[in-house]
């Protein structure tokens, strides 16, 4: 059977035309997304990634190329028809773009209104929706009157007025704190459980895909490097752009080109969390150089990647591998 | 002149003055206002680009702007006279104030709602919204406290427009002020009228502020 596809975008171009010449921002973009999943596009800064979720409900109109949104091609509908079609797919932003003179109980009404859903029925959906996102009490309260996260909550109250099918979300926690970021994202994921709504998340935030996407696509430079499950991605990444934003956060990596390989330990939830480096040294007799760390510990279970600069001597390698092997620990050795 | 005299002809004069500034106001908004959103939305970045009704509109406006107003008031006599039926007294003002007004009108409030932030409109368009839509539901609305304060700025505006208008005699405090200061030299009364206009100004562009805040809900 074929995969039910929410959104498929077809051999996509774009190219900007400025006073200082013309520049290709998306190359030969293809995606699909799976009806009910949270698709994440990862990138840096000015990769495209922005141009790319614009395309999506064509704010931005591609040079060439096709956006089809269950089942019909957003390229080819008259103006009329897009605004309908639009009226389903819901956006989020960094900047919340809420209305400055609206209550938040009137923003989440204005997609109502804008469907001509009568103003009763705009109301009550609408205090629903609240509630939905944990603001029942600040529906009089105006934008100006709430915290960045609260207003967040209230940009994603709106999108969802219209019961969309799927939300489009550019970097909607990138101004937020680690807490209330965290928040957001349980609640973007609560959602996709509950309303079986699609969502597609643009990041350039290694955590917010592994909190909550089910794939990924790396962009880099216009391109797309690597489709794939997370945990195809995270833990085997193919592209050099995968590589480069998986260890974003390690300024020292390029430091430890010694003469040693280079070791990566993905740690998947699998192992309970132990000294396991410190045990492996002690067995195996020899010392380790770590690399670079990023592990979490949830629920007792460690998360993350671990880079290891392993000794010269082939045998102290041996032990350390066959130790890692008797502890399931999946490893892969660094070029 | 009694002061009972001076009373009535300040009262009289304050009365025309008032008419004529609200009267034209009103009425050159009602022709300023769409063509500033028009020129807002057909604008290169607007939400219906149109370079040749947005070049046309502009320059029309421009061209109007650039007329001194005591030459406009002569020049635009026999509009008036076909509209009024008469080129003195405060109606006839009107017509020449609306047609100074309603250019700069349409210049305020394109500025105005340009400063609604394209984010803002951007989701507006992500919803769904109709360009109609999005000028009566969101950039109207969104830039209201600037709307206000650029009303209170053209009233005041057109205000000491109308008192020129008294050179002609047009009515009003400025024509008071015209005929009896400079045309028969008594200064006092000059000075009344235009203490009486300064108070009136002042008044406007303070109820304009007030008004403006009140209806700002980007405050607090
Ligand atoms: N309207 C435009 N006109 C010209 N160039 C543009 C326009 N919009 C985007 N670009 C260019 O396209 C490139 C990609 O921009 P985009 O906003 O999609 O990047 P991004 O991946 O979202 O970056 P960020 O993480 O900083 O938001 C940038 O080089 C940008 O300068
Ligand atoms: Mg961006």
């Amino acid at each position: 059977m074929q995969e039910d596809y929410i959104i498929q975008v077809r051999d996509l171009h774009k190219t900007f035309h400025t006073n200082n010449g013309s520049i290709v921002v998306l190359d030969n973009i293809n995606i699909s997304i799976k009806r009910g999943e949270i698709f994440g596009i990862i990138g840096l800064s000015g990769a495209g990634k922005s141009t790319l979720v614009r395309c999506m409900n064509l704010l931005e109109k591609p040079t060439s190329g096709s956006v089809i949104v269950d089942g019909r091609d957003l390229t080819s509908l008259s103006e009329s028809e897009l605004r309908r079609e639009r009226q389903s797919i819901g956006m989020i932003f960094q900047g919340y773009n809420l209305l400055m003179q609206r209550t938040a109980l009137d923003n989440v009404c204005f997609p109502l209104e804008i469907a001509g859903v009568k103003k009763k029925e705009a109301r009550t959906k609408a205090r629903q929706l609240l509630e939905t996102v944990g603001l029942a009490d600040k529906e009089k309260a105006y934008p100006a009157q709430l915290s960045g996260g609260q207003k967040q909550r209230v940009a994603i109250a709106r999108a969802l007025a219209t019961n969309p099918k799927v939300l489009l979300c550019d970097e909607i926690t990138s101004a937020l704190d680690p807490t209330t970021t965290q928040s957001i994202l349980a609640l973007l994921k609560d959602l996709n459980q509950k309303l079986g709504v699609t969502i597609v998340v643009i990041t350039h935030e290694m955590k917010v895909i592994e909190r909550i996407c089910n794939r990924v696509a790396i962009i880099d430079r216009s391109h797309i490097e690597e489709i794939g499950t997370v945990d195809e991605v995270f833990r085997r990444p193919k592209s050099a752009a995968a590589r480069k934003l998986l260890y974003e956060r390690s300024e020292n990596i390029e430091k430890f080109t010694g003469n040693g390989k280079l070791l990566r330990l993905v740690f998947d939830g699998s192992s309970a969390d132990r000294p396991i480096i410190a045990e492996m040294v002690l067995k195996c007799g020899t010392l380790v150089n770590i690399a670079f760390a990023d592990t979490k510990n949830i629920h007792g279970k460690i998360y993350g990647q671990m880079l290891l600069q392993l000794p010269e001597d082939p045998v102290a390698v041996n032990r350390i591998l066959s130790y890692l092997d008797s502890e399931h620990i999946s490893y892969q050795e660094e070029a | 002149m009694t002061i009972g005299d001076l009373m009535k002809l300040t009262a009289e004069g304050f009365g025309e003055t008032l008419y004529m500034t609200f009267v034209s106001t009103a009425s050159a908004y009602l022709i300023g206002m769409p063509i500033g959103l028009i020129l807002t939305v057909t604008d290169k970045d607007g939400i219906k680009p149109n370079p040749l009704v947005n070049g046309i509109i502009g320059f029309i406006v421009n061209v109007l702007r650039s007329v001194p107003f005591i030459i406009l008031l002569i020049a635009v006599m026999p509009i008036t006279r076909a509209i009024v039926g008469t080129t003195i007294g405060s109606s006839a003002t009107v017509v020449p104030l609306v047609i100074a007004a309603a250019p700069y009108i349409a210049r305020m409030v394109e500025s105005s709602v340009k400063e609604v932030d394209r984010g803002v409109i951007e989701a507006s368009l992500s919803m769904g919204a109709s360009p109609f839509q999005i000028v009566y539901k969101v950039l109207l609305p969104e830039a209201r406290p600037s709307l206000l304060l650029g009303a209170a700025i053209t009233t005041t505006t057109i205000l000491s427009y109308s008192a020129m208008a008294g050179v002609v005699g047009g009515g009003g405090l400025g024509d008071i002020a015209i005929r009896y200061g400079y045309h028969r030299k008594q200064t006092d009364i000059m000075i009344v009228m235009v203490v009486v206009l300064v108070a009136i100004v002042q008044v406007l562009q303070a109820a304009g502020n007030w008004i403006s805040r009140r209806n700002d809900k980007r405050i607090r």
